[in-house]
């Protein structure tokens, strides 16, 4: 194992991590102004309802799969599943929302780059990040044709190995994991690790701020002194 | 029970002159930022008209306010909770800027630098989002001032409802009259109820509604939820904004700055004491029509000593209790009922009401002799005024004209009185028994319609901030009105990065000597 590998996939998942949390964190705590969605729903509508929900939809789908078949322990979903057949549904659904997501992602940078208002209050971040998102998205898809030559499932079990290891703390396990894959696959878990190192400073942070306590809450808020 | 207070505002539109100057001083001191421009906290429309922004009366097409369910519970018409939350990736009922519309300011400094040239130059218009020439304006924020645009698009205005409207476009029929908006501060305000983050609260010893910039995510239902469509978004903080009643003068014992800047003197402000436990009840009453009687229910007699004795119970200051006792809205809204809500269909309960506006009489030459109501004979048949009173009971009671009438034959009862005491020296009481008036009534009315002193229009309790401030050394020079964290200290207890908190000040101990 290299030492380049090592460092790829044994330690920067750490740094990405801790700079996504404590990174996090600050901003929460000292820039509350600054936590927001930033919607430019305002300043232009055309398409975008369209736009927006495929690109949201489809990301958190293939987000909470990504959660779900890469931590779930192989031993758990044993019970339910085999191997090959689990790599044949990440393929089907994670296709399918992919390509939702993608249709609405690229309506949303064509939307951000071409309409003069939304042009003109972007953020270089907002910029970026809808790109990252574009090359994070292409290579996921990516994946889906490179895994139709091995449809065993033996890949995808060396990915949850490597997700495991880091949840659980053993790095060079988790690199060790990493040395065969294909690098379709290194680039994707590369950039996805990159999408949280830059999570804190970008409009990702929205993310974190799903508002479920709107459901537990009364209509109205009535602050006493 | 349970007492809280709101300062309320009624506005005369009896006395309105159109001039703007609330909107201005309101623009000048409060949203003349970038991301605001297009937002005016106050804005004065011309009605009839679709208004500011467009049709924002049309809740079938915005779906702003309440709805009351078959069950007889009450939600926001943009949906419960689950269907709100669903529509949160892209908002399907939140106007565009072009609703609004696109603001912009002109190159004035071509003025300055223009080369010699055969023509005066000019200053051309550019978008302030965008920064791109603006070839043509097609809509401000009074685009239909004194009945500009045509009558074809000015007859949106939903207040046209079950109205003849036709008629109306023609010019010996036509009829204006000015209505300035703001914040309605409501009892039941929708903006609150749907803010998934739990941002926009309403404030217990003042009824002000406000947003907390810090935990607005910008997530824009609040801009679909109020019917008013009193919200903005800024779109260059990415937060909603709203009138804020000017807070800080309000705590200082002032009137807001639209109020203190109306020269008409047509603004009122005053404490009004209301049963919070009777909210949500008196906002699901089944019948519209109904919600503006079943909303002057909810408001307390201050003068009752059981009223009283409860609301120092709930922790209601003395002060607050003897402006309330003074308070010219209580006056308007209850004593006298000449003010009505605007809109209360909507079942927010909104807190700032309006005064009818009389008009000429319409068909008097032609007529000859005036139909008038009354034994006294002298006021006008209130439906024979200019603008119908279909139109107003529409803007003002859900459509219910009875509450109308009222109100403008008060008015003109109260004219008729001075006019015979000062014109004519004799006390026409007959005219005031028809309107249901008292001679002391209709005084007060004089003074407070009328002549309209500074003191008898804003009757505004001092917030007493030093009682609610923990430290209040820690607070000098402390921070003002901010945006940012300029002054935050943060969401957690203790500094993260060590130390004591900037608010926080260790007080120096004195010692009493001797």
């Amino acid at each position: 194992m290299s030492n380049l590998n090592f460092l790829l996939f044994g330690i920067y998942p750490y740094i990405a991590i801790a700079v996504l949390f404590i990174g996090s964190w600050i901003r929460y705590d000292r820039e509350p102004y600054s936590w927001k969605a930033d919607s430019s729903q305002l300043l232009d509508q055309k398409g975008f309802r369209l736009a927006s929900n495929l690109f949201h939809v489809g990301i958190i789908f293939v987000l909470c799969g990504h959660f779900v078949g890469l931590l779930t322990p192989h031993a758990i979903y044993h019970a339910f599943i085999s191997t090959a057949n689990k790599q044949l549904l990440a393929m089907v659904s994670g296709g399918f929302f992919g390509v939702l997501c993608l249709i609405g992602l690229v309506m949303l940078l064509q939307r951000r780059l071409t309409n003069p208002r939304v042009r003109a209050v972007s953020k270089t971040s907002d910029i970026f990040i809808l790109i990252l998102l574009l090359v994070q998205l292409l290579l996921g898809l990516m994946t889906i044709f490179a895994s139709m030559s091995h449809l065993d499932g033996s890949v995808m079990v060396l990915l949850g190995d490597w997700a495991q290891s880091i949840v659980t703390l053993q790095g060079v396990a988790a690199a060790e994991a990493m040395t065969t894959v294909g690098v379709i696959y290194k680039l994707h878990i590369l950039v996805g690790l990159t999408m949280l190192l830059v999570f804190p400073f970008t409009r990702l942070v929205h993310v974190i701020s799903v508002p479920v306590k709107y459901f537990a809450r009364n209509y109205q808020l009535v602050r006493q002194r | 029970m349970k007492i809280r207070s709101q300062i309320g505002m009624v506005l005369n539109l009896d006395k309105c002159i159109g001039c703007h100057t609330c909107s201005i001083t309101c623009k000048n001191v409060w949203t003349s930022r970038e991301g605001v421009e297009y937002a005016w906290f106050n804005n004065v429309e011309t009605k009839p008209g679709i208004g500011y922004p467009k049709e924002w009366e049309n809740q079938d097409k915005w779906n702003g306010g309440w709805i009351r369910k078959s069950d007889g519970n009450i939600e926001p018409r943009i949906g419960g909770k689950y269907r709100l939350l669903a529509s949160i990736f892209a908002n399907p009922n939140m106007p565009e800027i072009d609703d609004y519309y696109e603001p912009f300011d002109y190159d004035y400094q071509h003025l300055h630098t223009s080369p010699e040239v055969k023509h005066q130059p000019t200053a051309r218009p550019r978008s302030v989002i965008s920064g791109k020439r603006m070839e043509k304006i097609e809509w401000g924020p009074n685009w239909e001032e004194i009945l500009g645009t045509e009558f074809e698009k000015r007859s949106k205005d939903k207040n046209f409802d079950n109205i003849q409207k036709q008629m109306y476009g023609e010019f010996e029929n036509t009829f204006m009259m000015y209505l300035p908006r703001l914040c309605e501060h409501c009892l039941n305000p929708a903006c609150v109820a749907s803010c998934p983050s739990g941002a926009i609260y309403k404030r217990e010893e003042d009824g002000i509604v406000l947003i907390d910039q810090e935990k607005c995510r910008g997530w824009r239902m609040c801009i679909s939820g109020c019917p008013y469509k009193k919200i903005y978004y800024n779109w260059k903080s990415g937060k909603s904004e709203k009138c804020i009643f000017c807070y800080p003068r309000i705590e200082a014992g002032m009137p807001t700055v639209c109020s203190e800047t109306c020269v008409g003197r047509i603004r009122y402000l005053g404490v009004i004491l209301y049963d919070a436990d009777r909210i949500k009840e008196v906002a699901s009453t089944p019948s519209d029509t109904d919600l503006y009687e079943k909303q002057l229910e909810v408001f307390l007699d201050p003068n009752d000593p059981a009223i009283i004795a409860q609301a120092r119970k709930d922790g209601i200051a003395d002060s607050v209790i003897d402006a309330a006792q003074k308070s010219p809205v209580y006056k308007l809204a209850i004593d006298w009922k000449l003010a009505l809500p605007l809109h209360p269909e909507y079942r927010t309960l909104p807190m700032v009401w309006y005064v009818p506006s009389l008009s000429p009489i319409n068909s008097a030459v032609e007529s000859g002799n005036l139909a008038t109501i009354g034994k006294a004979g002298v006021i006008p048949d209130i439906r024979s005024l200019r603008i119908p009173l279909k139109y107003l009971a529409n803007l003002l009671t859900a459509g219910d004209e009875e509450p109308v009438a009222r109100a403008l034959e008060r008015l003109l009862a109260m004219r008729a009185y001075k006019r015979a005491e000062n014109v004519e020296g004799v006390e026409d009481l007959q005219v005031l028994e028809d309107a249901g008036l008292t001679k002391k009534q209709a005084d007060q009315m004089y003074r407070y319609l009328a002549i309209a002193n500074y003191e008898d229009r804003y009757v505004i309790p001092s917030g007493k901030r030093e009682m609610n401030v923990p430290e209040a050394y820690g607070e000098k020079s402390g921070c003002g009105f901010t945006f940012g964290n300029g002054c935050s200290d943060g969401e957690s207890g203790v500094n993260m990065f060590g130390g004591k908190k900037v608010a926080k000040r260790d007080v120096i101990k004195t010692v009493n000597v001797g």
